[in-house]
């Protein structure tokens, strides 16, 4: 792998953030809202409550993790419809660039635009609702780190199915964190749920680190094993999603799609 | 003595593309000696972009082989297009990007050694010095063509593909273009595919020419001495001549 040519792939979304307030925008302000909109709810639901739950580490916690996740996922894809919209593919691909430095250099810009947006929405929280992350240490590495490789793995399969379908499937893909978000239990337990969609929770690794986060939060210890078992499964959805991208690629170049991916559909 | 004749910067041997009935281009074999510019001509539809596409990588052949200095495409793409570059007026660089930092981009994907000197070179020669901080996407259609020339220039390439390189240029910004890439092709360092709908151009600057028809070559030859050869009065007469034959021979099919 040519650290050049992933310098490039990554320099160009560096060049296109640095020129472009309406990039940068939403990784501040939409985190932002999202926490505001979800913290006075919770505030909210803690004045009405009986009971001594808290809500904002359970709810607010919650969100902020989802954010994450997204944010992550729209890093990965946001390169690729970077491409996407400047028609730049035959240019790129034209190039000695392979396509897992292609890979590489979208996921070193979500992970840029993803830590960004994190660090927003842990100041935010801790500043404006008393949300402190901090006091779990280092012990929250492991859950944000099975929650990145999910986004990753997500935002490089939305990413094989744009290149196959077209850049109309652009609307196919954004909806993705939501469909999943219910089967995920992120604001629920998974026990809540009926018994097939607990099944589908199983092989959802965000899954583990929601039921994890809520163990913390009651005071148990956090379940490892667990956690283990999601970060195994996240990364094979990892790989998955690399073999259906290379997949994809491979399609699109023996169809001749990639040297005219202009059309608004392509099939 | 003969000296041996260099290897060829590109080989292409029985190469074809079908889309489900179609033979898009039909088992051709041809190939571009270092200092050498070829000219692909034929009518649209004859095959040239797709030929072009195939040789960029970026469209899988359906059977044959083309080697880039010695290098199996299909084994090794990077390392075949290493030494590669290409421009085209369907091929836009990124508007959103400023033309230095698009030439940065292209530069580190082609790995350009001293690309900062590189980057000032090419701008004072493609005359872009003054944009260099403007965005692609606003520069005339001639400006944003120069900008795909340095860019195709940056990494000196061994094989340049050029498909209608002045196509949107002035006759007097596309003659200093011409004569630009020919010194560099005479240097002895660089192969060139040219393909071009203007036969004064190719005429100017192509050494030998291949005339593409239904995805076959129907005539290859000096494009100097080839119209008088098949009968024509110039190489745009020819080129009509065997426009013609294609539209003939696709209507009795």
């Amino acid at each position: 792998m040519s650290r050049s040519r992933v310098g490039a792939v990554v320099l160009r979304i560096l060049y296109l953030y640095r020129g472009s307030p309406q990039r940068i925008f939403p990784i501040f302000v939409w985190v932002v809202v999202d926490i505001a909109l979800w913290g006075f709810l919770t505030r909210y639901l803690n004045s009405v409550s009986r009971s001594d739950f808290n809500f904002v580490p359970a709810l607010l916690g919650a969100v902020l993790l989802w954010d994450f996740l997204t944010r992550v996922m729209q890093g990965v894809t946001m390169t690729l419809f970077e491409d996407v919209w400047s028609r730049n593919f035959l240019n790129f691909f034209a190039t000695p660039l392979r396509t897992s430095e292609y890979l590489m250099g979208m996921v070193i810009a979500a992970v840029t635009t993803g830590l960004m947006s994190l660090l927003v929405m842990l100041v935010f929280a801790q500043v404006a609702f008393g949300l402190s992350f901090l006091t779990y240490g280092v012990a929250l590495a492991p859950f944000l780190m099975v929650l990145f490789l999910t986004g990753i793995s997500l935002g490089i399969a939305a990413s094989a199915i744009v290149l196959r379908l077209g850049p109309a499937s652009e609307w196919l893909i954004w909806p993705i964190p939501m469909l999943i978000s219910p089967f995920a239990g992120v604001f629920y337990p998974v026990t809540v749920l009926p018994a097939w969609m607990q099944a589908v929770a199983m092989i959802l690794p965000p899954s583990y680190v929601f039921e994890g986060m809520r163990s913390v939060v009651a005071g148990s210890p956090a379940p490892w094993d667990r956690l283990a078992l999601g970060g195994g499964l996240a990364l094979v959805y990892l790989v998955l999603a690399c073999l259906f991208f290379f997949a994809m690629y491979r399609t699109v170049i023996r169809n001749g799609i990639i040297a005219r991916y202009s059309a608004e559909t392509l099939t | 003595m003969n000296r041996p004749s260099p290897p060829a910067v590109l080989k292409v041997e029985r190469l074809a593309k079908s889309f489900g009935e179609l033979r898009a281009v039909d088992a051709i074999s041809f190939h571009v000696a270092p200092g050498e510019i070829v000219g692909l001509v034929g009518p649209n539809g004859a095959g040239k972009t797709t030929t072009i596409n195939m040789i960029l990588g970026v469209l899988e052949p359906s059977g044959g082989r083309i080697e880039i200095e010695g290098v199996d495409l299909a084994v090794d793409r990077s390392r075949a297009l290493a030494g590669t570059n290409f421009a085209a007026v369907y091929a836009p660089l990124p508007g959103n990007l400023t033309v230095e930092q698009n030439l940065r981009v292209f530069g580190m994907l082609y790995a350009v050694k001293n690309l900062s000197e590189r980057i000032e070179r090419l701008l004072v020669v493609y005359d872009l010095g003054r944009f260099r901080r403007t965005k692609a996407g606003v520069l005339s259609s001639g400006e944003q063509t120069r900008l795909g020339l340095a860019k195709a220039m940056l990494n000196l390439p061994r094989l340049l593909l050029l498909d209608e390189p002045t196509a949107s240029i002035d006759p007097s910004n596309a003659r200093e273009i011409r004569a630009g890439i020919a010194k560099f092709v005479d240097s002895g360092h660089c192969g060139v595919l040219w393909t071009s709908h203007n036969m004064y151009e190719v005429e100017a600057v192509c050494d030998r020419v291949l005339f593409l028809s239904h995805g076959r070559i129907v005539l290859e030859g000096d494009p100097k001495t080839l119209p008088r050869e098949h009968g024509a009065a110039s190489l745009d007469d020819l080129f009509v001549n065997v426009a013609q034959e294609a539209l003939d021979e696709r209507g009795r099919s």
